[in-house]
């Protein structure tokens, strides 16, 4: 099959790999129809998560036709699925407790060392995410093997386009997560750092959640023009002093909640020199965790903050005394993908929540590489690339990819 | 075992449990001299003390399953079936008489033959074995079976006590090729709870011929 492999930093290629096999019983194989790139791909591509191997196949945002099903697997052949970027057995204690994203039996034992070094526990199993999370074959491919596919896939209806709901693989939960640790009530005032694809839906889940006010941050002005027809309010913070602002659009009280949908951006970490990776990049260290400096110092006493955002190693002057003195709740974590599937998937439905307003190209497998470039360069105006196995190489032309304007 | 020396182990707090069944010479070596002097009485396991045990490698690791715990005490005491989560066990087969099992064990050159016989069973509770004089190598351990608090499940503890083959030398091989008793517990243990939580054992390969087991059976 083909398939978007990693080689080193900035170096992916679509290439021919061996296809996947049914293994365990309970696997299905699934032809994938439609992936995306992730945020998080780019830390990947930009080589600053430890633990990947040359040839490594990325894609944890897919979804496609069950085309081979395992004697325990409850899908059939031809059921079209959308599959979580969490791997979760759905018989451990996290699982049963709906704490799917630390399930602990998707990782496999020998891969279980190096995060359990690095966090005091081992990670859960996911899609094309390095082998700190498994080293499984992600979704950026013609076909993907599935683990537990009794567990994880959603069944799609016929009526709904891939477009509708490719997202429910991770960034439309990741989003709407966010929303639900922030915990929302009716009268709050929320503020969203970072305007990318988990923060455009975290604003769009706040705002169904009932928040009075949501406040997106960020400085990319297209980002900010996507979030203020979701709803929200906007600050650029390069033009203007965001905790004053914030101060002043929440009545002098302080904002309510805090989403930092930012995370570690694409500075460096590795288990043994976390450290001296911050010590060698002075300039741009300071910068790291910024947006959750920031957004810890502009939550009221009280109020909830919320961590979507990826982070992997440790950061320095982290405003521990704001946290403390403060008294505010703080909820973090990978997404439990399966616990939300159900009802976001009857929110697209009923038209409650739409994703598609957030793509703004749709490429070939084959020119993943170049989603790949673009997504990372031209972060403005490529906001979320929709990659298509079944679609010929340099089809991507006007015809296939929406422009911005059309968005 | 004499009951005197489980006696002296539990006195001793529970410290290295394995390493008393050996015989009196642990217990008047190691045992004795380091292990008791100058333990403070807190509830940690003894196993997690701050020191070794002599010429003795001795761990231990408890995992929790979320299974009854007459079934996991089952899928235990099944030992021709341990090769399906013990990954450097190639088989057991009965040995000479009552109690006694014959292991084949991967070892850095080859495999090692291993006698074990049972010193004592109490169903769904405990089962514990030491090595006869039929064994290349000199070992044991328990399993011991609890239930979890709650709807939890049940929590399995495994303490192996263990001379590393050729002293310290031997040991760096063994660590090398990941098979050092202390790792090789962990990861069979975890291979267990996989097993019995989830009816398979994860692996990330996309081919068959891919998996660890596959590979490890071609070498
Ligand atoms: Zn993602
Ligand atoms: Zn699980």
């Amino acid at each position: 099959m083909r398939a978007l492999t990693w080689h080193g930093t900035r170096d992916v290629r679509v290439e021919s790999v061996s296809d996947p096999e049914i293994i365990n019983p309970r696997d299905a194989i699934i032809k994938v129809t439609s992936t995306a790139i992730c945020g998080s791909d780019l830390h990947l591509y930009d080589g600053v998560i430890p633990g990947m191997q040359s040839g490594d196949v990325l894609g944890h945002e897919f979804m496609g036709e069950v085309v081979e099903t395992g004697a325990s697997s409850t899908l059939k052949k031809g059921q079209r699925v959308v599959v979580p970027f969490t791997i979760a057995c759905g018989g451990c204690f996290h699982c049963a407790v709906q704490q799917y994203s630390a399930c602990e039996n998707s990782n496999p034992v020998e891969k279980q060392d190096m995060s359990a070094t690095l966090y005091g526990h081992p990670m859960a199993g996911l899609f094309g995410y390095s082998h700190l999370t498994g080293g499984y074959s992600g979704g950026q491919a013609e076909y993907v093997r599935v683990p537990f596919s009794d567990v994880g896939p959603i069944i799609i209806p016929d009526h709904l386009e891939d477009d509708n709901v490719l997202f429910l693989s991770d960034i439309l939960p990741t989003g709407w997560m966010a929303a639900e640790n922030a915990d929302i009530g009716p009268d709050d005032t929320v503020a969203v750092w970072g305007c990318g694809p988990v923060g455009l839906f975290a604003i769009q889940s706040a705002l169904v959640m009932g928040a009075a006010q949501v406040i997106a941050i960020d400085h990319y002005p297209h980002r900010l023009e996507l979030a203020r027809k979701l709803g929200a309010k906007i600050i650029n913070f390069r033009e203007t002093n965001v905790r004053e602002a914030l101060m002043e659009m929440s009545g002098g009280i302080g904002v309510d909640a805090v989403i930092d949908a930012v995370g570690m951006e694409a500075h460096g970490f590795a288990i043994d020199n976390m450290l001296d990776v911050v010590k060698q990049k002075v300039g741009v260290g300071a910068d790291r965790a910024s947006a959750l400096k920031q957004a810890l110092l502009a939550v009221r006493f009280g109020g909830r903050v919320s961590i979507p955002g990826v982070y992997g190693g440790m950061t320095d002057k982290f405003p521990l005394g704001a946290l403390m003195e403060k008294g505010v709740q703080l909820r973090t974590g990978q997404t439990h993908v399966q616990k939300y599937l159900g009802d976001l998937l009857a929110k697209i439905e009923d038209g409650t929540l739409d994703t598609t307003f957030l793509i703004s190209h749709h490429l070939p497998l084959e020119d993943a590489a170049t989603g790949y470039r673009n997504f990372k360069e031209k972060q403005d105006s490529w906001t979320k690339v929709v990659l298509r196995p079944g679609m010929e190489a340099g089809a991507a032309g006007a015809s296939t990819t929406r422009t911005m304007e059309q968005v | 075992m004499s009951r005197d020396a489980n006696n002296t182990l539990s006195r001793a707090g529970g410290i290295a449990i394995g390493a008393g069944l050996i015989g009196a010479a642990v217990v008047g070596g190691a045992l004795a001299s380091g292990m008791r002097r100058g333990r403070s009485p807190d509830d940690a396991p003894g196993r997690t003390a701050r020191r070794g045990f002599g010429e003795y490698d001795v761990s231990g690791r408890t995992v929790t399953i979320r299974k009854p715990r007459a079934e996991v005490f089952r899928a235990w005491r099944e030992f021709e079936k341990l090769p399906q989560f013990m990954e450097n066990v190639v088989s057991v087969r009965p040995g000479d008489g009552e109690g006694r099992w014959r292991w084949t064990i991967r070892a850095p050159r080859g495999v090692v033959e291993l006698e074990t016989e049972v010193v004592r069973e109490q169903e769904n509770e405990l089962i514990a074995w030491r090595s006869t004089d039929k064994s290349e190598i000199d070992t044991e351990g328990r399993v011991e079976f609890r239930d979890a608090p709650g709807d939890r499940g049940t929590q399995v503890t495994a303490i192996i006590a263990y001379k590393p083959p050729a002293g310290e030398a031997g040991r760096a091989i063994a660590k090398l090729f990941q098979r050092e008793p202390q790792i090789q517990a962990r990861h069979d243990l975890k291979r267990l709870k996989m097993l019995l939580e989830t009816g398979e054992i994860a692996t990330s390969a996309r081919t068959a011929d891919a998996t660890r087991k596959a590979k490890m059976e071609e070498a």
